[in-house]
């Protein structure tokens, strides 16, 4: 058993219920007690679906239990065939289905229903939701594609690709798909089919006439694109674009494949990020040390644009999805800390602590993580929220992702210009330390915000590391602290004590200070 | 369209209440449930029950399940939590029970503030009959003197929604200490409200004279109050049926009232207790007409929106009759479908007799048929879950979320307004919106 408050990830019948949203024409049966109807909500109110998730779930009761929960099955299978009349249906067991084991498979089978069934084998006590979306879209490519496709010979028409992985509930896969359209337009490639998102049972069928595939995010499209790749001999694509040099790598693969040239995509003036990271402005972004956590995918993309494209200094990596763990690990070793593999947030908590960033780029829950230690954040990886769904358009990927990349991860930050200004009036009454910068409310400490008892309460903690364990600075050192940018101060007085400590001097005076704030110069 | 009822509306209607035989049957179906399972809850009473932690024995939906049904990413210090059972646990490689106490013996380290600790039984947990009544027993002589260790299922194949609660407060009956039979009658009041409204509703009483009142639950669940045959109990909440019954087993007897929504529902719920406690009647309109005033203008607010409109209620909380009938009667609105997961008869005696007989009882559910039903019925507002709001939005029909009924204060006089404002909001954004 696993004590758990909150989880990354929910389980794979979720992942499931991913595919089956994003897709058309596609039913899921799921063998599952009503509770679990909940996992409607996370498509209606989060992605603010105007749509049901196609899923249909068995509900089945205590009373149900060892006499006809089979039958019931068998008949919500044939409700729904005639109700939505499906071009296929995925049938599936959720966790407490799976230990009443009545074999969805074998009982659908048995049913002769009237469109092609998928057979859903999702461990639930031993995996998770992205594991979950995997399988099922591979089973459905599996099942559905139609091997004997011949494809057509290339002389006289466009390439044709596949993009899959996107899905209901991804994080900016809507926003991701139109970046990438654009960037295979611009190629002449054509998109023959985006799945699972907006594909039917019946679009999967011709999957095999592709020339290639690309896995745009390999955590859900790169099982099938596995199968694929054997069954077809379709060759993928699995850079995943996000950040200036992943894109401009990604369109170089797409081309070489497609035998097409890139020299017009690549020359793209609307990306930005380049020229705003090197003006001046950007020069205090130099050396930020940042915490990264997400999924594998989207933290090592983070990693890369942290590092090469706004000269961070990435200061802590990992992911909570074990199965791409190897790809974290890859990565850590390259910016030479030790990765964080786990899905447990108190873990993240306590490794954000120790190694003390000066920024975190993670999920929602290190957005609240560090809210809570009054660290700037921005978000990068699902799990999603509601806030990961905005109005307007943002995508991760392709140029204008990095500039969006750009923008979300330099906004948190104190402006450049705004620091210096901060530095040199920090004695002006207007710019007292309860102010702070004005964009800069949500996570500054001091603000005693409302304590309402709201949902989704970004109840602001007490400042994990005491504020005050002044006994040993020295009345003056204190009075020199207070000196300090407010936003800097937390980590001086922290640096100061550990020198201190490490050095073992008693007291904390002036010497004391600046002889720690020498150790620690970069 | 006149804001008046139609003529074979409510008015009417309430002169044949005394006929209950000509309302059209219940109907009552069986089909795919779109509800939350009792773990819900949790969210609720984790807040109202200062010093218990609530530890799910589950699987990872259950624990998803809390973390989406709350849209909580995190609280400070949540005091509830899932222990997710694992491939091990089920193989058999680790006994269930074991792993518990270990669980449990890590949990109560790291929280010494916990008092009682609520081990909540789950689907999986039940199908795999892992026996957490024993384990509660057994961790209860285990941690004796300083934590109570309790036990009740909050699982989707047995409890529906608000029924957790039900199962929750039914396990602490048992805990009550005996009061002094031959002593004064007490009033106990049953069900969970948030602290603004107890401290109201024990004003109230307290103005009327009835002196010894106790609440269940109470905010610490360690002050529990007594219970036995010198008890009268007043239900808060419509859905307490399990807690009911353990408290008649120990004597208590049950005052039976409509249930305090709007002003109406409120005068009649303190009149009953005010009756069996022999208050004097000019004394106890005295007390009340000041605040049922205030109810009363504060929903004449929203009347004016809602008068004459349709209503249809999805099952959701057992909520669904009293609030129809609350609608029905102060703000003047039609039910038309009053869906409810359960309809406990007795309790809801006297709401019943008050909704117009054109109103369709439904019992237990069908989600697609009852869908089905709105599309035909065309209701002015649809109160339904989250999952089914926004895409009957996108419909085209205007919605409100039963789950904010749940968490939002309603009780009493002075959240007659809110209450009625929760239902008016949904027309007035359309009304007001021009995009
Ligand atoms: S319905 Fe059962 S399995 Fe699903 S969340 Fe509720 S208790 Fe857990
Ligand atoms: S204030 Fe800025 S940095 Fe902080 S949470 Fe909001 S967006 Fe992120």
């Amino acid at each position: 058993m696993q004590l758990s408050v909150w989880t990354y990830e929910g389980p794979p019948h979720v992942g499931a219920m991913r595919v089956a949203t994003a897709m058309e024409g596609m039913h899921y049966l799921l063998h599952a007690p009503q509770g679990d109807t909940y996992a409607d909500l996370l498509f209606t109110m989060i992605e603010r679906r105007g749509k049901r998730p196609p899923v249909t779930y068995t509900t089945f009761e205590a009373r149900d239990l060892g006499k006809d929960t089979a039958q019931l099955f068998q008949d919500a299978a044939r409700d729904a065939a005639e109700r939505f009349q499906p071009q296929a249906m995925m049938v599936g067991a959720s966790c407490t289905a799976e230990l009443i084991q009545d074999d969805p498979a074998g009982l659908s089978e048995a049913m002769d229903l009237p469109c092609p069934v998928i057979p859903l084998e999702l461990p639930s006590y031993q995996r998770k939701e992205n594991w979950g979306a995997a399988e099922s879209f591979y089973q459905i490519v599996r099942v559905l594609a139609d091997r004997n496709i011949e494809r057509a010979p290339r002389e006289g028409r466009r390439p044709l690709v596949n993009i899959l992985g996107p899905t209901a509930l991804g994080f900016r896969h809507r926003d991701d798909l139109v970046e990438i359209r654009k960037i295979l337009d611009e190629l002449g490639v054509d998109v023959h089919l985006v799945a699972p998102l907006g594909a039917s049972p019946q679009d999967i069928t011709h999957i095999g006439a592709a020339d290639f595939n690309i896995v745009l995010y390999p955590e859900i499209g790169d099982e099938a694109a596995r199968w694929l790749e054997r069954e077809f001999k379709q060759p993928a694509i699995r850079t995943v674009p996000i950040g200036v040099s992943a894109t401009r790598t990604f369109i170089e693969e797409v081309a070489e494949l497609a035998e097409v040239d890139p020299t017009s995509a690549l020359g793209d003036n609307s990306s930005r990020m380049p020229w705003w990271s090197r003006s001046v402005d950007s020069n205090y972004l130099t050396g930020k040390r940042v915490f990264i956590f997400g999924d594998a995918t989207h933290a090592v993309a983070a990693a890369r644009i942290a590092h090469e494209e706004l000269g961070f200094e990435v200061c802590g990596l990992g992911c909570y999805n074990r199965e791409f763990a190897r790809d974290v690990r890859a990565a850590a070793r390259e910016y030479g800390v030790e990765p964080l593999i786990t899905d447990d947030h108190m873990e993240v908590e306590d490794a954000i602590i120790a190694a003390q960033p000066e920024m975190v780029l993670g999920t929602q829950m290190e957005r609240h993580i560090a809210k809570r230690l009054g660290m700037p954040c921005a978000v990068i990886s699902a799990p999603v929220h509601v806030q990961d769904f905005p109005a307007r358009h943002s995508p991760q990927m392709g140029f204008e992702g990095a500039n969006v990349i750009f923008d979300t991860w330099v906004h948190p930050l104190v402006m450049g210009l705004e620091e210096h200004l901060l530095t040199m009036f920090r004695d002006d009454f207007e710019f007292s330390d309860e102010n702070g910068p004005s964009h800069h409310a949500a996570h500054a400490p001091k603000m005693s915000q409302a304590r309402a008892p709201t949902i989704d309460a970004d109840v602001p903690e007490e400042p994990v590391v005491p504020a005050d364990s002044g006994s040993i600075w020295t009345a003056e050192a204190e009075r020199e602290l207070k000196k300090i940018p407010f936003f800097v101060r937390g980590k001086a007085r922290r640096n100061t004590e550990t020198f201190a400590s490490d050095h073992g001097r008693a007291e904390i005076d002036l010497d004391t200070l600046y002889d720690a704030k020498a150790h620690y110069a970069r | 369209m006149n804001a008046l009822p139609p003529s074979s509306g409510c008015a009417s209607e309430l002169a044949l209440k005394e006929r209950p035989s000509e309302r059209a049957p219940v109907l009552r179906e069986r089909g795919q449930r779109e509800v939350f399972c009792g773990l819900t809850g949790i969210i609720w009473l984790h807040r109202k029950m200062q010093d218990a932690f609530f530890l799910v024995v589950g699987s990872r939906t259950c624990a998803h399940l809390l973390q989406s049904a709350a849209g909580v990413m995190i609280f400070a210090e949540p005091r509830f939590a899932t222990a997710i059972m694992e491939e091990r646990d089920l193989a058999g490689m680790v006994d269930a029970q074991e792993e518990l106490d270990r669980v449990v013996g890590k949990l109560l380290q790291r929280r010494p503030d916990i008092n009682t600790l609520f081990l909540v039984g789950s689907c999986p947990s039940e199908v795999i009959k892992l026996d957490l009544a024993k384990a509660a027993e057994r961790l209860g002589a285990k941690h004796a003197g300083d934590v109570r260790i309790l036990n009740y299922s909050g699982s989707g194949i047995e409890t529906t929604f608000t029924q957790g609660e039900d199962a929750c407060l039914a396990s602490l009956v048992p805990e009550m200490p005996a009061g002094d039979s031959d002593g004064a009658k007490e009033l106990l009041i049953v069900g969970s409200l948030p602290d603004i409204v107890e401290d109201q509703f024990l004003r109230l009483f307290k103005q009327l004279g009835i002196e010894r009142v106790g609440m269940l639950p109470a905010r610490n669940a360690c002050d529990l109050p007594a219970v036995g045959p010198q008890t009268r109990y007043l239900l808060a909440q419509p859905f307490l049926s399990d807690t009911a019954m353990a408290l008649e087993n120990r004597g208590a007897q049950r005052l039976d009232a409509l249930f305090p929504f709007g002003a109406e529902g409120t005068t009649a719920w303190l009149r009953a207790a005010a009756t069996e406690f022999g208050i004097d009647e000019m004394h106890f309109n005295s007390v009340v007409a000041g605040p049922r005033k205030r109810a009363k203008r504060a929903i004449e607010h929203s009347r004016e929106m809602l008068g004459g409109k349709r209503i249809s209620f999805l099952p959701d909380s057992q909520l669904e009759v009293p609030l129809a009938r609350f609608l029905t009667q102060e703000l003047g609105m039609e039910p038309v479908e009053i869906g409810t997961p359960y309809l406990h008869r007795t309790h809801l005696a006297r709401e019943l007799e008050l909704l117009p007989e054109t109103a369709r009882l439904s019992e237990g559910q069908h989600v697609d048929k009852q869908l089905d039903r709105v599309r035909e019925d065309r209701p002015d507002l649809t109160v339904c879950g989250l999952g089914l709001a926004n895409p009957l939005e996108a419909e085209g029909f205007a919605t409100k979320w039963a789950i904010e009924l749940v968490f939002s204060p309603i009780h009493g006089f002075e959240q007659a307004g809110d209450l009625a404002e929760l239902f008016a909001r949904p027309l007035r954004r359309r009304d007001v919106l021009r995009v």
